[in-house]
């Protein structure tokens, strides 16, 4: 590829967390190498489909804001997700719409006023070279990334993908009904399963009725939950393969919302698993936020995932 | 063998339990599991997850629903039959140190146990383990079992930075740390052997079904390997 079709933008400031992210990492776990991907999989999405760009284009997951980006080139990029107060040469950004940054503009992002974790895509998808068939960055294993280790961005680093990846129109925009309140305290729909039956009764009535808060230890392996003290006939069992969103429920009786970054084996009991989109919501909860949730079955559960996968994989 | 329970595990996995307790003689079942998987479900297979005594199937929801998913593991089921030859497992050797200053809890063990520092090192090296699944971090593998006389709870408090290579014991379980990171095991020594790469073939040093046998080295036989002789940090500087 000659050196003008290679789009780039420059990091003048690299906030506390931001890393590439593609839809994840499969088919290693055996090895005990963990999934990473987007926490959040509904903005990820339309953020590579306000591009046009192939479902799991790699995106910059931005965590917590303090980003600045500069561009190399005119480039179309399209923003999803939270809103960090980010702007575009010093003029306020909203999220949910694909927009030019200018050659030598400046996008900055500042904090979180809804959300937490902002996602920036750019026509193709960020280039780099695939750890273990994937560029989803996972920093506690040093896999994937902009530089193949793991490691988040850092000042002066060159963010590269493809200008020959023609965008679609600009001004292009998620329509109002999929942006997301994240200010609002969600529902977060889980398919009951696992251990639950070794849960007391008080502690199911407890679990899907009462308010549970998001706590401060909250990161993209998993999202600790406060609120009644949940009892479970069974304290620890065999570790055994832990799927994305399983819920488990240490001795301590509060909730541990498994992620995209959970070891990939564990041994507490679980409620069940929150469906994917769920995993999304509350990886967009700031900590102290309520969430509640909501037992849904399997059949329900699946046909409303794949609704969402088809509507960008087709 | 009780009837294999299948457990929901969201909407893309089912989890297969098909034993209540840890044993060698799980692995050829679930090694067996795990390959006619591959066959049966091809590319709607996303991953597989085995580990001691069950096997977490992720599949590809726009593929097959869980309906179809579950029939085709009862299907593979029906018949299954232990794949002996896949879990004779590969014999691995781990080379290793063993020393209070990369194995600080050797003292701990000694105590508990009220074996002499040469039995204590005898009764971890001159055994073979079986690697029951891999997790934690890549590559970490868990082991058993130890000798009952080694059995030792965690530590109360976790090291926020265990050295690479470490070589580890907690309860009946065995490991060595692939890298840095948190852990609370018992530290009683260290192996010079990168344990993943994502550079090899195969990427993990140890697989599942693997048996591991730990070989004493000297010092100097460390360092020649590549060892890093660097000491484990006190627990209070561990916890700044």
């Amino acid at each position: 590829m000659s050196q003008q079709s290679v789009g780039a933008l420059r990091v003048e400031k690299a906030g506390p967390l931001a890393t590439l992210q593609d839809a994840g990492r499969f088919g290693v776990r055996r090895l005990g190498v963990t999934q990473g991907g987007p926490a959040d999989l509904h903005a990820f999405a339309w953020a590579n489909q306000l591009l046009g760009n192939a479902w799991g284009a790699a995106v910059l997951e931005i965590t917590l804001g303090g980003l600045s980006l500069v561009a190399e080139q005119d480039t179309s990029l399209a923003l999803c997700g939270a809103d960090m107060g980010a702007t575009r040469a010093g003029e306020p950004l909203a999220p949910w719409q694909a927009f030019t940054l200018r050659q030598g503009e400046t996008l900055t992002f500042g904090s979180p006023q809804a959300g937490v974790r902002a996602y920036l895509a750019v026509p193709g998808g960020f280039r780099g070279e695939p750890v273990l068939g994937s560029l989803a960055c996972v920093v506690r294993e040093g896999l994937g990334g902009h530089d193949g280790e793991g490691r988040a961005l850092v000042v002066g680093e060159r963010l590269t993908f493809s200008l020959e990846a023609r965008p679609g129109e600009e001004a292009c925009a998620v329509p109002a009904q999929e942006r997301i309140d994240y200010g609002q305290s969600p529902r977060l729909p889980l398919v009951p399963g696992a251990q639950i039956e070794d849960f007391t009764g008080t502690s199911l009535f407890q679990a899907f009725n009462d308010t549970w808060r998001v706590d401060a230890r909250a990161d993209r392996m998993g999202v600790r939950l406060t609120g009644p003290v949940l009892h479970c006939h069974r304290p620890s069992m065999i570790s055994e393969g832990i799927a994305l969103g399983a819920v488990q429920v240490p001795p301590d009786g509060q909730p541990i919302a498994l992620l995209n970054d959970r070891q990939t084996i564990g041994g507490y009991p679980r409620l069940g698993t929150l469906t994917p989109l769920a995993c999304a919501r509350l990886a967009q909860c700031q900590p102290g936020q309520e969430v509640h949730l909501v037992a849904v079955a399997l059949s329900e559960a699946q046909e409303a995932y794949c609704r969402f996968l088809r509507r960008f994989q087709s | 063998m009780k009837p294999p329970r299948f457990e929901n595990a969201g909407v893309d996995a089912w989890l297969v339990r098909l034993f209540d307790d840890i044993d060698e003689a799980n692995m050829p079942w679930l090694m067996a599991l795990c390959r006619r998987c591959e066959e049966a479900f091809g590319p709607a297979l996303v991953d597989l997850v085995p580990s001691y005594t069950t096997l977490l199937v992720q599949y590809d929801p726009l593929r097959l629903t869980a309906g179809q998913a579950r029939a085709q593991l009862a299907e593979i089921l029906a018949d299954l039959r232990p794949d002996d030859e896949a879990a004779a497992g590969e014999v691995k050797e781990l080379p290793v140190w063993y020393d209070d200053s990369v194995g600080p809890e050797l003292a701990r063990l000694e105590a508990a146990s009220g074996l002499s520092r040469e039995a204590l090192i005898e009764a971890h090296a001159g055994h073979e383990y079986r690697v029951f699944a891999l997790g934690f971090a890549p590559g970490f593998g868990f082991m058993g079992s130890v000798d009952p006389r080694l059995a030792m709870p965690r530590l109360a408090t976790p090291r926020k930075r265990v050295p690479a290579g470490s070589v580890a014991v907690a309860g009946r379980q065995t490991s060595a740390y692939p890298r840095v990171s948190p852990g609370g095991w018992n530290l009683i020594g260290r192996t010079p052997v990168t344990l993943f790469d994502k550079g090899r073939e195969g990427l993990s040093y140890l697989q599942v079904g693997d048996r591991v046998r730990f070989k004493t080295i000297g010092r100097d036989e460390f360092e020649r390997l590549g060892g890093d002789t660097t000491p484990v940090a006190p627990l209070e500087e561990d916890q700044r």
